[in-house]
């Protein structure tokens, strides 16, 4: 597992700077994210390159996880992009919503340390943008069976014949519960 | 399969093809009866099934807009989303996860066992244990339930494996891999259980009992059966004499058509069902249909549920096979000296990761919670399925200013809990952290209830016209050729989980149904 995930989170000083792992390239049309270390990038069709450091920062203390790298984060920054780019309402709920974060503490976002990010996200938890945010991240980032895999959850069965075969009763720490109680399968 | 006249009212109607509607067109067909069948939603298969929570939630779910009300945390967490039922033929059998169990002797005589408890609107069910017994008996082997029949229990997965062993340490004395309607070898031309882990979801390999590939098709054999899917009822209509005469229902293209009938029998479950006869209220039934008592739409039931989940040290992998993969049944009884009357079972569950996500702690972020789902292969989980009280003014009603795409009102859900309820629900989460941490539980966490998957009683049965909506046959007391034939028609709701007793209330009304028809009752 890689546990690179928090130090990759560090940013730079000064406002309009992107942050360590990232960078920022407008293109016709689009803004184009690019991982430092070439590792993902993606397209903004909707939000502007500092909305979205500031989401992929956001979505990324809401669910810290160091196991997981950057990329999976920014797949959810693309599906709020895509919302964006989909319905006006929601591009507004965004883009007013990182103003806010901006201001929540008197220091901008993308500067802040970790604690002050989550002081921030705590002091707008009960706003419809941090609802919209919160709900994606869950939808998005715990959809994608990449994640499963580092969290070791394998998914579909049916095409390899169900877990019949592989291991749905081979729990081995705890006595075998009687036949009655858990009958031996007639195959 | 049949095909008849939207004007030949020799038909019976029944709308909804899940375990109640579902079985009872099963039943008239196999009598030689004529039955239209109307299903909102699609003729799915079980290749059309996807082993994917979020796809899978998508194209199964009854998911058009309705609002909650109440003190009921769903109404913060999910407050569009009151219930996690289905919209496809087949209904919630579909998505059940098979647990079918009888109710206890004294759980249909609630108000005489249980007493005046107050604020509950508790009442006897019209018919006892032993009425019920012979319809138990068929429903048990229609749906080839384990450890009946001569039928064998499933093996048990890796989730019982850890309940069953903190369980008898903490003093259990019956717990085992359930009476599941899961084929643990093969029946009625259905395969065994292979342990794919994702009954909710839709069953692959068949092996769930699920009207969408037993009652329906087998009805359809008949030549009997007219499957109308995608097809909305939107209004029951009634003659001068007040006898319903057929029912305006929307088409896949939205194109709107009156089918006449003989009978109509409503299985929409129990927010569409009430929603359905309060929406065909006219001059001679102001108030709704079959609602003189008022009851229409009240008394909703959802089980006092929750789920427990503990974290251990080493791996449990409780995806791995039946989702509901045992039970423990030592609380289900009646014993008020716990602080509250009925009684609750335990039952293991399993959720997989994206669900996991989003029903864990609802609305939670940050470190701790996600250093829950990095445990997500060691955790182990069980649900609570308690009896909770019937209440007057839990219940469904129409919302009074937003409308469906067909211009009817959408439904509302309030529900609030009663104090026994929440007593049940607190003892249930001490007993079920007990169980986890007598085998090395490190955390466990105390998971609120998610959308109601039993929706229970808003049609009730009752023995005099005044108290309910329904006789003990499901026929409503004020209009002799109209039925509730799903669990809206439950007088309380039990400790157990209610599609067995659906199914059989259904066999038994078919027959009632046949009866009355031969004697030009109805």
């Amino acid at each position: 597992m890689r546990g690179q995930g928090m130090d990759r989170r560090r940013f730079l000083g000064s406002s309009g700077q992107a942050a360590a792992g990232v960078m920022v390239m407008a293109s016709s049309g689009a803004t184009l994210m690019i991982a430092a270390d070439g590792a993902w990038a993606m397209a903004l069709k909707t939000l502007d390159g500092h909305q979205g450091q500031v989401l992929l920062g956001a979505v990324r203390t809401m669910y810290p996880h160091a196991a997981l790298s950057d990329r999976y984060y920014a797949q959810v920054v693309e599906a709020l992009d895509q919302d964006a780019g989909a319905d006006a309402a929601t591009a507004e709920l965004l883009k007013s919503g990182v103003a806010d974060l901006d201001q929540a503490i008197p220091v901008p976002w993308l500067d802040l340390s970790e604690g002050h990010r989550e002081q921030a996200l705590r002091s707008i938890e009960a706003t419809p943008f941090f609802q919209a945010l919160r709900g994606k991240t869950v939808t998005t980032l715990y959809n994608n069976e990449r994640v499963w895999q580092a969290f070791g959850y394998e998914g579909p069965s049916f095409d390899d014949g169900g877990y019949l075969d592989r291991g749905f009763d081979d729990l081995a720490w705890l006595p075998e519960p009687p036949e009655e109680a858990s009958p031996t399968m007639e195959l | 399969m049949a095909s008849y006249d939207l004007n030949d009212d020799s038909v019976v109607i029944v709308i909804g093809s899940g375990a109640g509607g579902g079985t009872l067109a099963g039943e008239l067909c196999q009598k030689g009866m004529p039955v239209v069948l109307l299903e909102a939603g699609k003729h799915q298969s079980i290749a059309d099934f996807d082993n994917d929570e979020w796809n899978a939630f998508v194209q199964l779910s009854w998911l058009d807009k309705r609002t909650t009300s109440g003190s009921w945390r769903v109404a913060t967490d999910f407050p569009n989303l009151p219930a996690w039922i289905c919209k496809t033929v087949g209904g919630s059998t579909v998505h059940w996860a098979g647990a079918s169990l009888r109710f206890q002797e004294h759980e249909l005589k609630t108000r005489t066992v249980y007493g005046e408890v107050a604020g509950a609107n508790l009442l006897d069910w019209p018919l006892t244990l032993a009425e019920l017994e012979p319809y138990y008996a068929r429903a048990e082997d229609k749906l080839g339930v384990t450890r009946t029949n001569d039928i064998p229990g499933l093996p048990g997965n890796n989730n019982f494996k850890v309940m069953y062993n903190g369980a008898i340490r903490v003093g259990y004395k019956n717990v085992h891999t359930g009476r599941m309607a899961i084929n643990s070898r093969p029946r009625d031309e259905r395969a065994a259980c292979m342990q794919l882990g994702f009954c909710f979801q839709g069953c692959k390999s068949g092996a769930k009992w699920s009207t969408l590939y037993t009652e329906i098709p087998k009805a359809e054999a008949t030549g009997k059966l007219d499957l109308r899917p995608e097809s909305t009822a939107l209004q029951i209509e009634h003659d001068d004499a007040g006898k319903v005469t057929g029912v305006l229902y929307a088409d896949v293209a939205g194109q709107q058509h009156v089918q006449k009938g003989r009978a109509v029998c409503v299985a929409g479950n129990s927010i569409e069902t009430p929603r359905l006869l309060l929406n065909s209220a006219s001059s001679k039934f102001p108030d709704g249909l079959a609602n003189s008592s008022g009851q229409v739409g009240r008394n909703y039931m959802r089980h006092t549920t929750g789920s427990v989940y503990g974290i251990f040290d080493q791996p449990v992998r409780m995806y791995r096979g039946t989702t509901m993969a045992g039970i423990i049944t030592d609380e289900s009884g009646n014993d008020p000296s716990r602080g509250f009357v009925g009684g609750y079972e335990l039952e293991t569950l399993s959720l997989g990761i994206p669900f996991m996500a989003a029903f864990l702690e609802p609305g939670a972020w940050g470190r701790d919670f996600c250093s829950a789902m990095e445990s997500y292969a060691n955790m182990a989980g069980m649900w609570i399925v308690g009896e909770d009280m019937p209440q007057e003014q839990n219940g469904i009603t129409l919302h009074p200013e937003e409308k469906d795409s067909f211009g009817l009102p959408i439904p509302n859900v309030h529900f609030d809990d009663h104090a026994n309820d929440v007593a049940m629900r607190n003892h249930a989460y001490k007993q079920g952290r007990a169980v986890y941490e007598a085998v090395g539980a490190q955390r466990v966490f105390e998971t609120p209830p998610y959308p109601s998957t039993h929706n229970l009683g808003t049609c009730r049965q009752s023995a005099n016209p005044r108290d309910g909506v329904c006789n003990k046959f499901g026929q409503t007391h004020d209009v002799a050729n109209l039925f509730i034939s799903d669990g809206s028609q439950f007088t309380t709701g039990a400790a157990e989980n209610p599609t067995l007793t659906i199914v059989t209330l259904a066999i038994r009304q078919a027959d009632h149904i046949a009866e009355q028809m031969s004697k030009g009752e109805i």
